[in-house]
């Protein structure tokens, strides 16, 4: 560990301010990336479940896909 | 009817995309009143001082006619493509390379060229000493022609869409980022009584480059439009 | 080769193995980035300089570099769905452009704040600043073209070309702003971070650069797959998919 406590690691010796809002910010931006996916996933897996009531209810057929 | 040669083709192809922008010719001197009247605004923006404007003025006509060029584009494919003109032409047995290759020419005969001719005049209103002149008028014609196939690619890609314009800027102007620099370069250093010729064989490549290469994207393009 | 590249392509396996591998990599990433940054922030010397700033290497350049790999994801992905007609080649590339340009524009807001303490500015024209610069404006065109297509077919083509165009562009872009550069070079700023790095301040970064690289993946399989789950939807095996999970 190159500083003695956590008053110097906060302050990095003046950069304290830049180093910790760049991780920070990139924390931040990290997260979203993963966040924005995650959460669209819980939404469209309610959307087609909607979806696939009401295609029962008319009763289309479904394809097995391919490429 | 004959088989048309080659040569016969493309001078067809040429004479028709000539005669049609002839008609209108609003549409053709407007990107030139665009110019002139913009490289007026600088000298009412940075005051009127001779030096300051003699120093930017390389800067500013390449800005400028880069942003003519831009908005002249955004017609390239629009008429033919509303006019259903665009389909039969991807219908015919000719090959869409040298269809859009020498209609981009042809536009770029209409508009690029006569930007280069009346950049001169603009750099004198600009203050730029003379020994630059030459240099800009090579490096302004070889350059816009790389700047008219570039924006071709993106007039093709959003000719199918209502909103083109400002999207068009945004898909070329990064793509315009190493001619501006050769460009503008070219015409600094010719000012500064360095010698260019570097940035303006780069400049040349990469007009021959895109002549060759461009074509194909455009084409590409271009039936992604049609097909939606 | 042949048949195993049409395997690879199908959405349905490629969601199955992805599934697989989401995990690993997940883990991968959280301890590449985890040891990387602490590595960097808590153990690793000041460099003699610039002082404690220095640590933001840590994130700006592997967010820089893999910014650039994404968009060459992204062209060859194109490339692929252009030439072969892959949907699941497709999907990846819609996918890439915003991971791409949210790290892109995390390279530059890092590299603003690195310069600060650094170079006493938010912002220097500089060479490398500039093509980020650049290449951060290629993926939002590559975004605002697609967004501008409402057939999201038509727009996954013109997106692919765009960006196979901007790959051919980018080594041409790079070379001239570098050039430019050495053109107009102010003699006050003539270090940058990597040239005067010491051995031990790189091991941490190489951690750092995997970690990023991990995280790209992550993030790319989990877009695309929510991608195949959208555009499968008519598919029997998506059904009983999310059918199973809302039982869950």
């Amino acid at each position: 560990m190159y500083f003695n406590n956590i008053q110097e690691l906060w302050a990095m010796a003046g950069h304290g301010p830049f180093v910790w809002a760049a991780y920070g910010i990139t924390l931040a931006t990290l997260l979203a990336l993963l966040w924005v996916p995650l959460r669209t996933r819980q939404q469209q897996s309610r959307n087609l479940r909607a979806y696939y009531r009401r295609l029962n209810a008319s009763a289309t057929s479904l394809t097995d896909g391919e490429n | 009817m004959n088989p048309l040669t080659l040569t016969g083709l493309c001078r067809a192809l040429l004479r028709r995309e000539l005669t049609v922008m002839l008609r209108s010719r609003a549409e053709l001197a407007n990107p030139l009143f665009f110019f002139l009247m913009v490289c007026a605004l600088f000298p009412l923006g940075l005051g009127p001082s001779p030096q300051l404007l003699a120093t930017m003025a390389p800067g500013i006509l390449w800005i400028v006619a880069l942003l003519s060029v831009l908005m002249a584009s955004d017609s390239l494919f629009r008429s033919d493509f509303e006019d259903g003109t665009l389909e039969q032409v991807l219908l015919s047995p000719v090959s869409l390379y040298l269809i859009v290759l020498i209609k981009t020419l042809g536009h770029w005969l209409l508009t690029g060229l006569p930007l280069t001719l009346l950049a001169p005049l603009l750099a004198l209103m600009l203050q730029m000493p003379s020994s630059g002149l030459v240099v800009l008028v090579l490096s302004l014609a070889a350059g816009s022609l790389v700047l008219s196939f570039i924006a071709a690619i993106g007039a093709a890609l959003t000719v199918g869409l209502k909103r083109g314009g400002v999207l068009l800027s945004l898909l070329v102007l990064p793509l315009f980022v190493p001619v501006l620099i050769f460009g503008s370069a070219a015409v600094q250093r010719a000012v500064q009584g360095m010698d260019s010729v570097s940035p303006l064989a780069l400049l040349a490549a990469m007009a021959l480059l895109s002549l060759a290469l461009a074509p194909l994207a455009i084409a590409g393009a271009l039936r992604v439009s049609l097909d939606q | 080769m042949w048949g195993w590249f049409h395997k690879w392509s199908s959405p349905r396996w490629f969601y199955q193995l992805s599934g697989r591998l989401l995990p690993w990599l997940a883990v991968l990433t959280a301890l590449t980035l985890v040891a990387g940054v602490a590595w960097g922030l808590l153990f690793v010397p000041p460099d003699y300089k610039q002082g404690n700033s220095f640590r933001i290497i840590y994130i700006h350049v592997p967010a820089a570099a893999v910014a650039m790999a994404g968009y060459m994801v992204m062209a060859v992905a194109g490339a692929i769905s252009l030439i072969w007609r892959i949907k699941l080649a497709d999907m990846v590339m819609k996918c890439c452009a915003p991971i791409g340009a949210a790290l892109t524009f995390l390279a530059l807001v890092t590299g603003a704040i690195w310069g600060k303490p650094t170079w006493g500015t938010w912002w220097v024209w500089d060479a490398r600043i500039t093509s980020v610069l650049v290449l951060f404006f290629l993926y939002v065109g590559v975004l605002a073209l697609y967004e501008a297509f409402d057939n999201k077919e038509a727009a996954g083509r013109a997106c692919a070309i765009l960006a196979l165009v901007g790959a051919v562009n980018i080594p041409v872009i790079y070379w001239s702003v570098e050039w430019w550069y050495s053109l107009h070079q102010p003699a006050s700023i003539s270090f940058t971070g990597e040239s005067s790095i010491h051995p031990s301040m790189l091991r941490p970064l190489i951690l750092t650069i995997i970690g990023f690289y991990s995280f790209f993946a992550v993030s790319l399989l989990l877009f695309v797959r929510n991608e195949i789950l959208n555009r499968e939807r008519n598919t029997r095996w998506v059904r009983e998919l999310i059918l199973a999970d809302s039982k869950v």
